[in-house]
């Protein structure tokens, strides 16, 4: 075991560490929006909305993320590239970078998983307490705001933390379409350096303290002592 | 675009559907042989956690804390290289040639230990939930260790077990796709060929994803109907 390299490439890994982390807040933000739309969206009585959000989640969650990936980086980037108008706005250097497929992917994905989820936990929501804040006369978004979804969150709070575990090591994936994140930067520190474990122990270390931070950071988050009755 | 002859051009005439559905086979069963490792290992750990001496707790947690913090790529990258370099050291301490390691081996391999980690938790969890009195009556009756788990902790357990174990094959089956990152032909391996040699990227790449959907699918209605089998003497709610 050679640790010797990491002077000179702390550039490259911490460059990459930042690429991990854009993704995995800028996913996980999006995503939540779009999870909780995909939740409110199944638990809606009009099957117009509800079947094509089942479907969606159904496929997204029956399918491999790689290949989510792969679609939309090779299928679809492949159609932009044969569009020379697409080529040649100012949207093609968005277009030809990785990243922005690989964050639409993930953003989607937790859409679908995280969607389930709390969907899950808006059913557990007790009637009676939304009853309750209609009663107080909230209007139908103020009941969402104030007590179903805050609710709902706090039901399904240790399935979240989990999903941002997942999502973490989801991220992982951007390496395979040439974004150089975190995975990315070992790769490629082991082409230059011909160094096979170090790298990939190296990074899994930092995944392993970003995972503990992420479930430490969220248990501390959600521990506000609740009143029972 | 493309138009609905070249379609059918590429996937009958060219024979891009026989070797999808190959590879789709090929999945199933690195899918199915982690799968069985992975219980294997997952038991095991699962009763070390709850029963074995304390050095080889903190080994089993270590084992399941670790391996579910790290990105499966990595895992498998990392399993990969270092399982095939310590096969041929081992080689080369006895002297004999070093070997290509099997493809299919190694990926069942690499993705039953990942699994095993996961699947101790679950098999964990749900021996916790058998009643306890359930056991300790099965004790009083004399019942010996080895006869008390096959017997009276495996059956029983399997209940509580099932909705984790089927969730656990489905996540399985759509890691297998990160085989094809070492190599292996499987169903997206035989895909990104497909698309790499025909340029339809965006074509096979949703066959590829159809496949895994399809294998999906099925496989939810396979565990819904093991679900009423095994549930069947439990209490109705």
């Amino acid at each position: 075991m050679d640790f010797s390299w990491i002077n000179s490439f702390a550039g490259e890994l911490l460059h990459g560490l930042g690429i991990t982390l854009k993704l995995l807040l800028l996913s996980g933000f999006f995503g939540f929006i779009l999870a909780v739309l995909v939740a409110l969206g199944r638990l809606s009585r009009n099957p117009l909305i509800s079947a094509p959000l089942r479907a969606f989640t159904s496929v997204f969650r029956g399918t491999p993320l790689l290949v989510q990936i792969y679609i939309l980086y090779y299928g679809v980037g492949s159609l932009f590239a044969s569009y020379p108008p697409i080529r040649g706005s100012f949207l093609w250097p968005y277009l030809r970078d990785g990243f922005w497929y690989v964050a639409l992917a993930l953003i989607l994905c937790v859409g679908a998983y995280v969607g389930e989820v709390l969907r899950g936990g808006l059913r557990a929501v007790p009637k009676g307490e939304l009853e309750a804040a209609r009663a107080y006369g909230m209007k139908r978004f103020m009941v969402l705001r104030r007590v179903w979804l805050p609710r709902a969150l706090q039901l399904s709070r240790p399935t979240l933390v989990g999903e941002c575990v997942l999502l973490l090591k989801a991220t992982a994936l951007a390496s395979t379409v040439a974004v150089t994140d975190l995975l990315g930067a070992a790769n490629l520190v082991r082409a230059q350096t011909l160094k096979v474990y170090e790298p990939l122990l190296a990074v899994a270390l930092i995944y392993i303290v970003l995972a503990f931070v992420i479930e430490y950071g969220c248990s501390r988050l959600g521990k506000t002592p609740q009143r029972t009755a | 675009m493309i138009s609905l002859s070249e379609v059918t051009q590429l996937f009958v005439a060219d024979g891009w559907l026989d070797a999808l559905a190959h590879g789709a086979l090929v999945t199933l069963q690195i899918s199915a042989g982690a799968f069985v490792l992975g219980l294997s290992i997952g038991l095991v750990v699962a009763l070390i956690k709850l029963r074995g001496p304390r050095w080889l707790v903190r080994l089993a947690n270590l084992y399941t804390t670790l391996y579910r913090a790290v990105p499966e790529l990595l895992l498998i990258l990392l399993l990969y290289y270092a399982g095939t370099d310590l096969l041929n050291m081992l080689m080369a301490a006895l002297g004999r040639p070093s070997i290509t390691v099997n493809g299919f081996a190694a990926a069942v391999l690499v993705l039953g230990i990942v699994q095993g980690a996961y699947s101790a938790e679950i098999l964990r969890g749900a021996i916790l939930a058998i009643p306890h009195g359930q056991i300790e009556a099965a004790r009083s009756f004399g019942i010996e260790r080895w006869l008390l788990l096959r017997r009276m902790i495996l059956p029983s357990m399997l209940p509580f077990a099932l909705a984790g174990l089927s969730n656990l094959w489905l996540v399985l089956v759509k890691d297998s796709a990160l085989i094809s990152i070492v190599g292996y032909s499987e169903l997206l391996s035989v895909g990104k060929q497909a698309a790499g040699s025909t340029k339809h990227y965006l074509v096979f790449y949703l066959a590829v994803a159809a496949f895994y959907f399809i294998i999906t699918l099925l496989s939810n209605g396979a565990w819904r109907l093991l679900e009423r089998r095994i549930n069947r003497w439990l209490p109705q709610h």
